[in-house]
């Protein structure tokens, strides 16, 4: 039995979904006989982990301060053990920009992309370069901000006319926004877990997202009840889908990862080809979440789940 | 159990945790509305966010006093009846209350026109529980009250909203609709109104168009549910008949509620319908509560034979006439030339309209990093269209916060415009060459000339020309 501290809720957008995942965890934690402190991350974060002493701290908190390596940072300094990912993983994870070069330089598939931040529109005209990046990425093509975890801010720009607009919104969410191009295809998700000993990473079985057909609304269709289903194991032949996980398991290793993420990625309806869009160091855990989907289809219940995670934060190395 | 990475994991037939509950969950779940931005509407109820996104009216200004004397009044002579269950129709002492208040809007109505509900929100619900079988079309408002929508939602309504202007729904523009679902072989179960000081639009449906509203009901035998929370907060002008005035009750069935004009945390409304409607919604009633609250039923009965309910109310009255103007003021002070909104001659709400190329729940992101809210104008459409606009509150919130959430919603508001030109560069026009001063715009055809013209386009929907009534008739 440990004591252990559930970082849950804080600031983000996210915040009402790290409630249910953090809520989802001390339920489960609970049935293994660990004593929780649920703590909403705020202004008190310090004095509220001091006064719970934890022996671990269970980081369910998404988005700004729990991917970003912040909370993480704080973890470090007061020597708490922690899950999931280490502050630069949570670095290069939580910046698309940044985890995107990474991945170029380590020779993994992503899409081609152009980023930029704000100064570059009002101070350097970057507006006229505009029309070279279309041209290079061509149309429709994905407009998304470099640090929101979820379909917020994402959008897709069917001519150049819907661009500035694209980029208005995504500007709504962080300084920093990217330019994408669309791949056309399905989009699979791949959650990756390390053993409890923190020896090997495992990828979960591969999880497609099927949009309705009729569907036209490319993220909208995510977020919202019965837009999408979900499959898992996905429907692809064998070497496909180990082509999936060891593409995930790559760039989970390359970005430092430890303990859990999820990586997404497209498949290319014209080339078969997997890019990754990105990876989430702290994935969901609600009931309808992706990485507890993948686990339950590998065998994995949740508290098992939960007990993995919990077990690898004590033998990060 | 495990594998190595890149391993292929034992697979089995899943009985997914999710689907173990899915499986059991009613089709219509599936229909239910569930965004993102539900997501961050949460986040607007944080206690550092000036929110001008509620609905809320300003309880601050009832008399504790009063409502000791009112408590008590229930103590001393009716403590057993306010304990006990109620006839589901609602309470006489309740139902007398109704019909004052009715009487006050210019409408007459016999007890046994009344079912006492739980809040105005449970008519609606009654009547899709009633009126609406999975794929009937309702007919709404657009933009129609955010909270309407996921009831029709619920019961699997497809919901078609048609378009206001400065005088409220386009009657043309219903017709219009009407004609082609008639040639498809369909008819809309009821017409969903808020004819007076629309939520969230803040428009007021003419008198004209009143009048043919209800002729169009009478000669298609349409039912229509006006709902009517804020007739009795009325600013500037004077009132204008109700739907159910002009119609006498036959199709129309009228939805109040006390919850603006006395207080929404009773939850006390009702319906007025006809007699065979009444039945069905009182049978649908009593299978979701019995009967509403008897407490609160006594407690506006015993708020009544106070006297002075009147009173209240024009200091209400007085109250959200200021905030509108110190509102108003704001806005014109802070939002930039290419924003227009709405003078609403009463109730709670003001609708902004920005620049097409903004989007209001982007812009709710950036407004939350500045903590003040307001709510998307996508959540008063059934449809993905609103996302230009927003719903702005003024009757929940002290002067103070109001200049200030407006501050701060302006300062985002020209930081997008800004970065718009910046991203736009030179290759696209200026697309936000929008007036400021309000102008006539022109009347459509087979329509009266708008009334108050400046707000003819504030509700900036696509302008129809030609056909309408004219061409229909001439068919």
């Amino acid at each position: 039995m440990s004591r252990v501290a559930v970082l849950k809720g804080g600031r983000s957008l996210e915040r009402q979904v790290s409630l249910k995942s953090g809520a989802r965890v001390e339920d489960a934690l609970e049935r293994l006989g660990h004593a929780t402190t649920p703590i909403d991350v705020g202004h008190d974060l310090i004095e509220q982990l001091q006064a719970a002493d934890p022996e671990v701290a269970f980081v369910a908190l998404h988005g700004r301060d729990g991917e970003d390596g912040t909370v993480q940072e704080l973890l470090e300094i007061l020597d708490i053990p922690y899950t999931a990912s280490g502050v630069s993983a949570c670095i290069r994870c939580a910046d698309k920009v940044l985890a995107k070069h990474v991945m170029l330089d380590g020779g993994l598939p992503t899409p081609e992309f152009y980023a930029f931040n704000e100064t570059a529109f009002k101070e350097l005209g970057a507006a006229a370069a505009l029309d070279v990046i279309e041209g290079r990425l061509g149309f429709p093509l994905v407009v998304k901000p470099a640090a929101q975890g979820s379909a917020l801010g994402v959008k897709l720009a069917g001519s150049p006319e819907e661009v500035p607009a694209a980029l208005v919104a995504a500007f709504s969410y962080d300084r920093k926004v990217l330019l994408e191009r669309y791949v056309d295809g399905r989009e699979f998700a791949v959650s990756i877990l390390h053993s409890a000993d923190g020896k090997w990473a495992q990828a979960l079985p591969v999880l497609e997202a099927v949009k309705r057909p009729d569907d036209h609304d490319f993220f909208a269709a995510r977020y919202e009840i019965g837009r999408t289903t979900f499959t898992c194991p996905a429907e692809l032949p064998f070497a496909v889908a180990d082509e999936a996980q060891d593409l995930a398991v790559a760039v989970y290793k390359l970005m430092g990862c430890y303990g859990l993420a999820r990586v997404d990625m497209m498949q290319d309806a014209a080339t078969g080809e997997f890019a990754v869009l990105e990876v989430n160091v702290i994935p969901g855990l609600t009931e309808t979440s992706l990485l507890p989907q993948a686990a339950d289809a590998a065998g994995i219940s949740f508290d098992e789940l939960i007990a993995r995670i919990l077990q690898s934060a004590a033998a990060r190395p | 159990m495990s594998t190595p990475a890149g391993g292929r994991p034992p697979q089995r037939p899943a009985s997914h945790e999710l689907e173990r509950y899915a499986g059991l969950f009613a089709g219509r779940t599936r229909v239910m509305k569930s965004s993102v931005m539900r997501d961050l509407m949460a986040i607007t109820e944080r206690p550092d966010v000036i929110s001008l996104a509620g609905g809320l009216p300003d309880m601050s200004t009832f008399p504790p006093e009063l409502f000791r004397r009112v408590m008590d009044g229930i103590a001393d002579g009716a403590t057993a009846r306010a304990l006990q269950y109620g006839p589901t129709e609602g309470l006489v002492g309740a139902k007398d209350c109704v019909i004052d208040v009715m009487a006050a809007e210019g409408m007459s109505v016999a007890r046994d026109d009344i079912l006492i509900t739980t809040g105005g929100q449970q008519v609606i619900d009654l009547v899709c529980k009633t009126l609406i079988d999975p794929g009937d079309v309702i007919i709404a408002e657009a933009p129609t009250y955010p909270g309407a929508v996921p009831t029709f939602c619920s019961y699997q309504a497809e919901v078609i909203q048609i378009e206001m202007d400065g005088e409220g729904m386009r009657i043309d523009e219903l017709e219009r609709t009407l004609d082609g679902l008639a040639s498809a072989g369909r008819r809309p179960k009821f017409i969903y109104t808020i004819p007076t000081f629309q939520n969230p639009a803040g428009v007021t449906m003419s008198l004209a168009r009143r009048r043919r509203l209800v002729e169009v009901a009478r000669e298609q035998e349409l039912l229509v549910l006006e709902d009517n929370p804020y007739g009795l907060l009325r600013y500037e002008g004077e009132a204008l008949p109700t739907l159910r005035a002009i119609d006498g009750g036959d199709l129309v069935i009228y939805l109040g509620t006390f919850s603006k004009i006395l207080s929404p945390g009773i939850r006390v409304g009702w319906a007025a319908a006809p007699r065979p409607v009444l039945a069905k919604l009182n049978l649908g009633k009593q299978a979701v509560d019995l009967c509403s609250s008897s407490m609160t039923q006594h407690f506006v009965a015993g708020y009544f034979r106070t006297g002075g309910w009147l009173e209240q109310i024009a200091g209400l009255r007085e109250l959200y006439r200021r905030r509108r103007d110190v509102m108003l003021d704001a806005l014109s002070e802070h939002f930039p030339a290419e924003a227009e909104w709405t003078h609403p001659a009463g109730g709670l709400f003001i609708w902004a309209t920005l620049p097409s190329y903004i989007d209001t729940t982007d812009l709710l992101a950036l407004a939350l990093d500045e903590k003040v809210a307001f709510v998307p104008g996508e959540a008063a459409f059934v449809d993905g269209r609103g996302r230009a606009s927003m719903r702005l509150n003024f009757s929940g919130v002290t002067e103070e916060e109001i200049r200030e959430g407006i501050r701060r919603i302006g300062k985002t508001v020209c930081a997008q415009v800004a970065l718009f030109g910046a991203v736009s560069g030179s290759r696209h026009a200026p697309v936000s060459a929008v007036r400021r001063d309000p102008r006539p715009a022109p009347a459509p055809p087979g329509e009266p000339p708008a009334l108050d013209p400046g707000l003819a386009d504030v509700l900036e929907l696509p302008r129809r020309t030609g056909g309408g009534r004219e061409a229909r008739r001439r068919q």
